[in-house]
């Protein structure tokens, strides 16, 4: 029985946002990353090709963290001591991108200064040729002072500056426009939120293809659903044809999985949890590929476990029948 | 689809007799067609207008049902396609495969696991619902035996994979029960909708394409058989999802009666185990149990399948943890269930006494709440007045959450005799506070 399929037709598709800047464009990376370009529902093949695959990025941080899980501290070992060497082991376990957060503080607890973020950046650019994406600590002064030295640092890379919010979105986009970087801009879990930020920054002047939203998520068990379902109705704006919403989406499911008591703690907990490592990667990678189903275009990721089966994941969403 | 009152009126008799206590067969079509009449109100319908009728009104994906002992698990009935449209209503059910060609010592100790296995979520118990068993054998009667030890362990609904001979062992003992046998293929279905008919399961249809399920769906209904679950086989993870969104949206949009089933997924990889239960599949078999899978993926489905109107909450008041005493510690938090949980597992857990002062919050986490203004100084004051917790304790000092440190001033503005601490952000750091700092 001849069965006629159910295709949507959008008239809208998202943009396509190219990450980092090889020689010929006037930086030093080994080659640039193109996200976006969706012209139907996440991988939805048969409707219209899907240009760019997902990608995935690994975090690191400008120091070993504090209050990372020990398992993840454990799996990157001395490479959590020196932003370049993790870089480098990153860039070895698979990563399409580099995610470096900066800290607040320094090891010896006094405050992380411009001079330090600028410095760990290159270090960090020197030690991989993958396109780099920046993150402040998370706290609108700091961030706006690290940021715009990192941005100047790394001036032509076309690095990803972030979290640009409402809050400080001004001098990041600032910033980014004076030495040709994007944005990551973050809202929390509102399509108008998002759709508002977007607006006030491309508003500045900046190039709707240099902005990656990131909508937040929450990881499995502690509100994904939310993240889900935002991410799902972005993307459904899009296509639909507003065109700010037409951007590639940057999540954090390896941030939001780790910080779950599931992944953190290995005593003490019920035997029903199973095996704490597995357990916790599953908890990482399968936030990761919920995210993956309602849009995500970029993930980012801390255990290289993870990534190499989020990858595989992708690598099956992205092979049609 | 369902009809429209002029289209139910012009199936009915058009006579206005009034029989059915309306003035007029219109009168009467518009009730129907907002389902607040039944149609057997009215004597004088055609046997081909109620045919029709019945059809239009059936669900676009039929409801199916596992049965065992009193355990049911549904699948089927949905109406969207996107959970944020209206809800996803039937949690997809997840069985756990176990081949007969394990001893009989394998069968029961992996029966007892799963057993075994359950986990507390926000106050909700989960367990996985059921065994596949799978007729890996070849052989009828080993088939037979490791239903029946599977049964001597177990009363969870069932799913049995295996051919005519496996069935024709297998099913007389399960007598009253619904399990779902196939997978029926091109070659098989005859026999298996014979037997899955005697023996009142579902049935299972494989296929590799869209048009062969949809015509071997057609042809086992002919046969007599309702109760059918799809499954559609791909190779790739983008094939799988591309298959069962097909399905969804030919029932949902097109109300194409050949699909209207529920599907069935086998998951050999919590990866596409996900992909399952965020699209759209009805029933789960996971190649192997493991509780560090079992675990992540029943909460997925928990927070897949919740209302995105309603948040799930817990009633505001004042929790005791440990049976304190009114020397113990006072902890405020939010009634998000989420946020509760995390802090009353946490407390609980260690042993310590404490009451739980849980503010009505509207069912928000902590941050959420605060940043809505639905979690403020004005909030927890009035909680411990409305509560009395200056009569429950003899001192008088409270913890707030860490995250929400910046509430402390106006709190002391608003219960003055009150010493505000502020607490660690994450629960798990809790117990330790309150050995240390309290
Ligand atoms: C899911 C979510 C939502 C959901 C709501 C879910 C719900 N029912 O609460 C939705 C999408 C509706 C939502 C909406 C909003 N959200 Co919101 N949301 C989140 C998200 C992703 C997760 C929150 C969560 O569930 N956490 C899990 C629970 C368990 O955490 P918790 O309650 O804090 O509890 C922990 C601790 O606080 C501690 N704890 C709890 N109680 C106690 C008690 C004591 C004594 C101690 C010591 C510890 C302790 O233990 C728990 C476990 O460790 C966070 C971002 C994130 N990833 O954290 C943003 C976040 C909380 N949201 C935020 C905002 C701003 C909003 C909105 C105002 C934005 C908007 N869209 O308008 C709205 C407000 C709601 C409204 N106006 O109706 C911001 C808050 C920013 C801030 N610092 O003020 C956040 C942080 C996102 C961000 N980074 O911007 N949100
Ligand atoms: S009983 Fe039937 S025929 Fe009579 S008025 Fe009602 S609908 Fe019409």
């Amino acid at each position: 029985m001849p069965v006629e399929i159910v295709k949507d037709k959008w008239p809208g598709s998202v943009r396509q946002v190219t990450l980092g800047a090889t020689a010929a464009e006037g930086g030093t990376r080994s080659h640039t990353v193109t996200v976006g370009g969706e012209a139907s529902l996440p991988f939805m093949h048969f409707e219209a090709p899907m240009p760019n695959r997902p990608r995935v990025a690994i975090e690191i941080k400008d120091r070993r963290p504090d209050d990372w899980s020990p398992l993840l501290l454990e799996v990157w070992g001395a490479a959590a001591d020196n932003p370049a060497e993790w870089a480098k082991a990153a860039e070895q376990a698979g990563a399409d991108l580099i995610v470096l957060a900066l800290s607040l503080t320094k090891a010896d607890g006094s405050p992380t200064q411009a001079a330090d973020a600028a410095a760990s950046v290159k270090a960090v650019l020197g030690a991989t040729g993958l396109p780099l994406i920046v993150f402040g600590p998370g706290q609108a002064e700091a961030d706006n002072e690290l940021l715009v030295a990192v941005a100047e640092a790394a001036k032509g890379e076309r690095i990803a500056l972030g979290i640009c919010e409402d809050k400080n979105y001004r001098t990041i986009v600032a910033t980014a426009m004076a030495n040709g970087h994007l944005v990551t801009a973050r809202t929390p879990m509102d399509v108008n939120l998002a759709k508002q930020l977007n607006i006030l920054i491309s508003d500045m002047g900046l190039p709707l293809d240099r902005i990656l939203m990131d909508p937040t998520t929450g990881a499995l068990g502690y509100g994904i659903e939310y993240g889900f379902s935002v991410m799902e109705r972005l993307r459904l704006a899009a296509l639909q044809g507003d065109n700010m919403t037409q951007l590639p989406m940057l999540v954090t499911p390896g941030f939001e999985a780790w910080k779950t008591k599931e992944s953190k703690v290995g005593e003490g907990v019920p035997a029903d949890w199973g095996n704490w490592l597995q357990r916790a990667i599953n908890w990482e990678v399968m936030t990761a590929v919920t995210l993956l189903e309602s849009g995500a275009d970029i993930v980012v990721l801390r255990h290289p476990e993870s990534v190499a089966r989020v990858k595989a994941v992708i690598d099956g969403l992205m092979q049609p029948a | 689809m369902a009809l429209s009152g002029i289209q139910i009126y012009k199936l009915l008799p058009q006579t206005n007799c009034k029989e059915c206590g309306f003035p007029t067969c219109l009168a009467f079509a518009m009730k129907l067609a907002a389902k607040q009449v039944e149609l057997a109100s009215c004597p004088y319908v055609s046997e081909a207008s109620k045919a029709q009728l019945a059809e239009s009104s059936a669900p676009p994906i039929r409801l199916v049902s596992l049965k065992a002992d009193g355990r049911e698990v549904k699948a089927g009935n949905e109406v969207v396609l996107f959970r944020h449209e209206k809800t996803f209503y039937n949690k997809p059910g997840v069985f756990v495969k176990l081949a007969d060609s394990l001893s009989e010592a394998e069968l029961q100790a992996a029966l007892k696991a799963v057993e075994a296995f359950h986990v507390n979520y926000v106050g909700i118990d989960l367990s996985l619902d059921g065994f596949a068993v799978e007729n890996v054998s070849g052989d009828g009667a080993r088939f037979a035996a490791a239903v029946k030890t599977v049964r001597a362990h177990s009363k969870r609904p069932l799913i049995l994979l295996a051919g005519e001979a496996g069935l024709a062992a297998a099913l007389p003992l399960l007598a009253g029960e619904t399990p779902l046998v196939g997978p029926a293929t091109d070659g098989n279905w005859q026999a298996l909708a014979a037997l899955a008919k005697e023996h009142k399961a579902a049935l299972l249809v494989q296929g590799e394409s869209l048009d062969a399920l949809a015509e071997l769906s057609e042809k086992i209904k002919g046969a007599g058989l309702e109760d059918l679950v799809l499954q559609p086989v791909a190779a790739t993870l983008a094939g799988k999802l591309a298959l069962n969104t097909h399905i969804r949206r030919l029932a949902l949009k097109k109300n194409f009666r050949p699909l209207g089933f529920p599907t069935l997924a086998v998951a050999g990889s919590a990866e596409e185990a996900v992909q399952a239960v965020t699209k759209y599949a009805g029933f789960i078999i996971l190649e192997r149990f493991a509780p560090e899978l079992a675990y992540p993926l029943l909460v997925l489905r928990e927070n897949i399948y919740t209302d995105p109107q309603k948040p799930i909450q817990v009633q505001p008041g004042v929790y005791e943890i440990n049976n304190p005493k009114p020397t113990d510690p006072v902890l405020v938090t939010t009634n998000f269930s989420i946020t509760y949980f995390s802090v009353a597992n946490e407390v609980e857990s260690s042993g310590l006494p404490a009451w739980l002062v849980v503010v009505d919050a509207e069912g928000m986490s902590v941050l959420t709440a605060w940043a809505a203004g639905k979690f403020d100084a004005e909030r927890i004051a009035k909680s411990f007045r409305t509560f009395n917790m200056a009569d429950k304790v003899s001192h008088k000092r409270l913890v707030l959450p860490g995250h929400v440190a910046v509430l402390s001033g106006e709190l002391e503005a608003e219960l003055p005799d009150w010493e505000i601490r502020v607490g660690p952000r994450e629960a798990v750091d809790l117990p330790k506070f309150m050995k240390q700092a309290l």
